[in-house]
Parts: structure tokens; C-alpha cells; sequence
């Protein structure tokens, strides 16, 4: 017993000082070989930051767009496993050989200023992010009130609700903007008192869930009553779970965490967040929806808000999980939020970027439009971001190969590379028409918009390289 | 106080996740009409108390020195 206290102990502690490490050490160098962690800070940090309160979202918009069981439980293990297979063999193996976070590595190649424009789109993706979180949270209040004093959204609510709901939505806004005021260290910590309690709560939901039905057989459950309509196929399944976190392994974003592995092998801890904050949490907030589809007579198209099913299902504590894991996810991401665009506007200070940033996420989560349309943006926050670490990619694997120089802004001292700029900006808008106008779902987006943004990179700069020739024989 | 903390805590935890469990096997063993021992509004009390429990007893022991 005390052996298992202790090794629980040590891994905690690991995350934490993992967390603080990646957030504030060696920024503009490679991390030296003494600040090398092991697996297990990996596979603790994994599982909390893919236990968030969007998951409570995400599973009934599944029930909502017709999932079946074969897609939920075969289509989400693929999709999750290929999410795996991808940051342990694309981020975990560039991370441990440059050591470099995304932003130096991208400095190096693409030049300053393109580093911040990077960073303007990543901050204002993070802003309607974690305005869904709050959206999230701000439902698990109205349970605390008389029925009726805050009218909840539904899947098709695009507007506020009313002034009871917007006071709800401010309230939590500013809590957790005024949290994430205080730096990553309170954020994280608590992250880290919340996330195994919160990965069993989801458990605890579905348990309940199949007590009330009166059966264990999740996939008859899972299985849609006829006529349902299907809006999402068994291959959109797959890339929902492979790519809804694609900013992070294809975008390369967590090179900045995985730069500090000892090997590329800790790339596997990202497992315990997809199978564990993915994979479980996401089917049981979806049997969450079908308990109240079967047997209160609620048309899955309109769903049900997350703090009423929550409530329902096992009370006070479900509650408080919604509004902490909503919390927990939206803290950090204020907080990137804001240093991004403390990096854009010169002269804002930290607390005034962070109180910017979490005013917009503010504004964004009073509109329930954002967080109804989960699926979908997570698409769009993957089609944008992805094909910036396709560069980094064949900058990493290819450059060599196809005769284009690596790290080509750091070897000139160019503050602005205009390929990699085309490269990224080309496929997304082309992806983003395709999004709009011919409704291709946004998760099928990502991977052809890297590989473009990786193909044209390529040719780009080898016609830059051809054009510098004469100039440097003259 | 790392160790007693410890051991609420893992209780704690414990009692987020049985109650439930409890209440899924006797619901499905008794069938549809019949009432579990271990009522719904058991299970969410005893989970609200170990939530408390684990909140109060995870900031001795996760907390970074």
C-alpha cells in the first residue's frame, strides 16, 4: 500500500514539474540532457489535459449527428489509435531530436513575424475554445436554481438565452480569467487535484446510466432507433478521433511538452489521454444523452445540456465536475491565449493580454454556437493549425532529401519566409471553401491540408533556392 | 499528514466510483419495476461526501514542495 502511495506521489509530482518546465524553461534552446523526464510525468499529464469539460459535450453531439455502436466503439479506437501512432512516431520522434519548442523551431524556419501570426491564430482558436468550455460549465448552474430561472441551450441554440444565462456565463468567465491571472502554476495544480476524481465521474455517469436502463449491453444502447438521421459516417468517426487534437500531434504544438523525454518512446503516454479522456469519457457523456432520448422522450437533435443530465445522473458531484473540468481546460487556455497576444501587441502586459484574451472567451461562451458546433470546430482549429507542423515535418524528415536548406530563416536571418506563409495560408483557404461551401466535414480537412501545405512548402523553397543561386554567384 | 491524506484520498475515490457500480449491478439483477438497495439519491450522496474528501485531502499530498 505504501508503495503504490508512493509511486502515486512521484508521478504527480513529475507531472508537475513537467507542466512548469514546459511552460517556462529553455525557450530558445535545446533542453540539456539533465532536464530529461521520464515516462510516467508523460502518461499523468496526458490523461488530465484529455479529461476537459468539452468531453461532456462531445459525446451527445455524437448521439445527435447518428453515430452508431460499430463507429463509437470501432470507429473511436481506430481514430484514437492513429491519434497515438501520430505523436509517438511524428512529435515524440522530431521533439526528442531537436528539443525545441514549436515556437523556436518554427522561428527557425518561417522567421519572427510569421511566429506571431501564427500565434494570432492560435490565440483567437483558443479564445472560442475555451469560450465552449465556459458554455459548458455555465450549465451545470442553472440545476442550483429553481427550474426555469436560467433557460439552458439546447444543440440548436445559437443565441444567448436570456439575462439569467448571460450573468451565469460572465460569472464563470471572470472566475476563471482571474485564476489564470494568477500564472500556470494554480492552474495546473489544480488540474491535477481534479483529474483522476473527474475521469472517474464520467464513469460514474455511465454506470448510473446503465442501472436506469437496466442493462450492460452498451452496444444495443449505442445503436440509433430507426429513422434516426446519419450525419456522421464510421470513416468521420475515425477522423473526428484522429484529428480533433490534430493542433497538438500533426501541428506539432506539443513539441513543447515531449521536447523534455528522455526517448521518443514517451510519445505512447499520449494513450492514457485518448483511451481514457477520449475513447471512455466521450461514450459514457453519449449514453449521458440516449438515457434521456429512451426514457424522458428528448429528440436528440435538440439534446440536453450537460449540467441537467449530470445532475440527473449523480448530482451535486456532477455538477461541480462540469464546472472544474470546463475549468481546469479553460484556465490553460486563457493563459496561452493570453501570452499570445502578449507576443503580438508590443507594450500589453501579461495581466492586461490575459484579461483581453478571457474577455473574448467570455463573449464567446455567452453564445451557445460555438460549443453546439464542437465537432465541427475542433475541424476547423485542426485544418488551421495542422499544416504549420507539416513544415516542421519536412523540414525535419525531407529537407535533405529534396535539397531545400533546413532552418532556412535562421540561416539567412529573414524575419518573414513568404513560403512557408503561401504554403500554410493556400490549402487552409482552399480547405475552409470546401468546409463552407461544399460541406465537407472539417475533420476530414486536416490531413490533405497538411500534406498540400508540406508539397507546396517543398517546391516553394526549392524555387527559392533556385532563385538565391544567381544571386550568390553574382 | 502525507499518508493519512493519502489513504482519504483514495477512498475518496473509491467512493466516486462503487457507489455507482453498486448500483448498476443490483439495478440490472433486479430488473425494470424493481427498486436497487442502493437507491440513485444514496449514490449521489455518497459521492458528493467523497468529492469533499478528496478535495480536502488532495492538496496535502499533490501539492508541489
Amino acid at each position: 500500500m505504501s508503495d503504490l502511495m508512493h509511486d502515486v506521489e512521484t508521478v504527480l509530482h513529475d507531472v508537475e514539474e513537467l507542466e512548469h518546465a514546459a511552460s517556462s524553461e529553455f525557450e530558445r534552446r535545446r533542453v540539456p540532457e539533465k532536464a530529461l523526464k521520464g515516462p510516467t510525468a508523460f502518461w499523468g499529464m496526458y490523461a488530465g489535459e484529455h479529461t476537459a469539460g468539452t468531453e461532456f459535450m462531445i459525446g451527445p453531439l455524437f448521439v445527435k449527428w447518428g453515430a452508431d455502436a460499430f463507429g463509437l466503439i470501432v470507429g473511436l479506437f481506430l481514430g484514437n489509435l492513429l491519434a497515438v501512432l501520430t505523436w509517438r512516431y511524428l512529435t515524440a520522434t522530431i521533439a526528442c531530436s531537436e528539443r525545441l519548442t514549436l515556437y523556436y523551431k518554427l522561428e527557425k524556419i518561417a522567421g519572427g513575424w510569421l511566429v506571431k501570426l501564427y500565434n494570432l491564430a492560435n490565440g483567437l482558436l483558443f479564445c472560442f475554445l475555451a469560450g465552449s468550455m465556459i458554455t459548458v460549465s455555465a450549465t451545470a448552474v442553472g440545476p442550483f436554481f429553481p427550474a426555469g430561472t436560467i433557460e439552458m441551450p439546447t444543440f440548436q441554440s445559437t443565441m444567448p438565452t436570456g439575462p439569467a444565462w448571460i450573468i451565469s456565463c460572465v460569472v464563470i468567465g471572470v472566475a476563471m480569467t482571474t485564476v489564470a491571472l494568477k500564472g500556470y502554476g494554480v492552474v495546473a495544480q489544480v488540474g491535477h487535484f481534479a483529474a483522476p476524481w473527474m475521469f472517474l465521474i464520467f464513469v460514474s455517469c455511465a454506470l448510473i446510466t446503465l442501472g436506469r436502463l437496466h442493462t450492460a449491453d452498451v452496444w444495443a444502447l449505442l445503436t440509433p432507433a430507426e429513422g434516426t438521421p446519419r450525419t456522421i459516417s464510421f470513416l468521420g468517426i475515425v477522423f473526428f478521433g484522429w484529428f480533433c487534437n490534430a493542433a497538438m500531434h500533426l501541428g506539432m504544438a506539443d513539441l513543447s511538452v515531449l521536447r523534455f523525454a528522455k526517448r521518443p518512446s514517451a510519445g505512447w503516454a499520449s494513450a492514457s489521454g485518448m483511451f481514457l479522456g477520449h475513447y471512455v469519457a466521450w461514450i459514457c457523456a453519449a449514453l449521458l444523452l440516449i438515457y434521456w432520448v429512451r426514457e424522458r422522450g428528448v429528440d436528440p437533435q435538440v439534446g440536453k445540456d450537460p449540467g441537467t443530465m449530470v445532475n440527473d445522473a449523480v448530482g451535486w458531484a456532477g455538477l461541480i465536475c462540469v464546472i472544474i473540468a470546463g475549468w481546469t481546460t479553460a484556465n490553460p487556455t486563457i493563459y496561452r491565449a493570453g501570452l499570445a497576444f502578449q507576443a503580438m501587441i508590443p507594450g500589453i502586459t501579461r495581466s492586461a493580454a490575459t484579461m483581453l484574451a478571457g474577455g473574448l472567451c467570455i463573449a464567446a461562451g455567452i453564445f451557445p454556437a460555438f460549443a453546439m458546433n464542437l465537432l465541427d470546430f475542433v475541424g476547423i482549429y485542426g485544418t488551421i493549425l495542422a499544416p504549420v507542423g507539416a513544415i516542421i515535418v519536412v523540414d525535419h524528415f525531407f529537407a535533405d532529401a529534396v535539397g531545400i536548406p533546413r532552418d532556412p530563416a535562421a540561416r539567412t536571418g529573414s524575419v518573414f519566409n513568404m513560403s512557408v506563409l503561401v504554403s500554410w495560408l493556400v490549402p487552409v483557404a482552399a480547405g475552409m471553401w470546401l468546409y463552407k461551401t461544399q460541406g465537407v466535414f472539417a475533420s476530414y480537412l486536416p490531413l490533405p491540408c497538411a500534406v498540400a501545405c508540406g508539397l507546396i512548402y517543398i517546391v516553394l523553397s526549392k524555387m527559392a533556392a533556385r532563385d538565391a543561386l544567381p544571386v550568390r554567384a553574382s | 499528514m502525507k499518508t493519512p491524506a493519502m489513504i482519504i484520498g483514495l477512498l475518496a475515490l473509491a467512493g466516486t466510483l462503487l457507489p455507482s457500480a453498486i448500483f448498476m449491478v443490483q439495478s440490472i439483477q433486479a430488473g425494470a419495476g424493481a427498486a436497487p438497495s442502493m437507491s440513485n439519491d444514496m449514490v449521489k450522496t455518497i459521492m458528493l461526501a467523497s468529492t469533499v474528501a478528496w478535495f480536502a485531502a488532495a492538496p496535502f499530498w499533490m501539492k508541489v514542495e
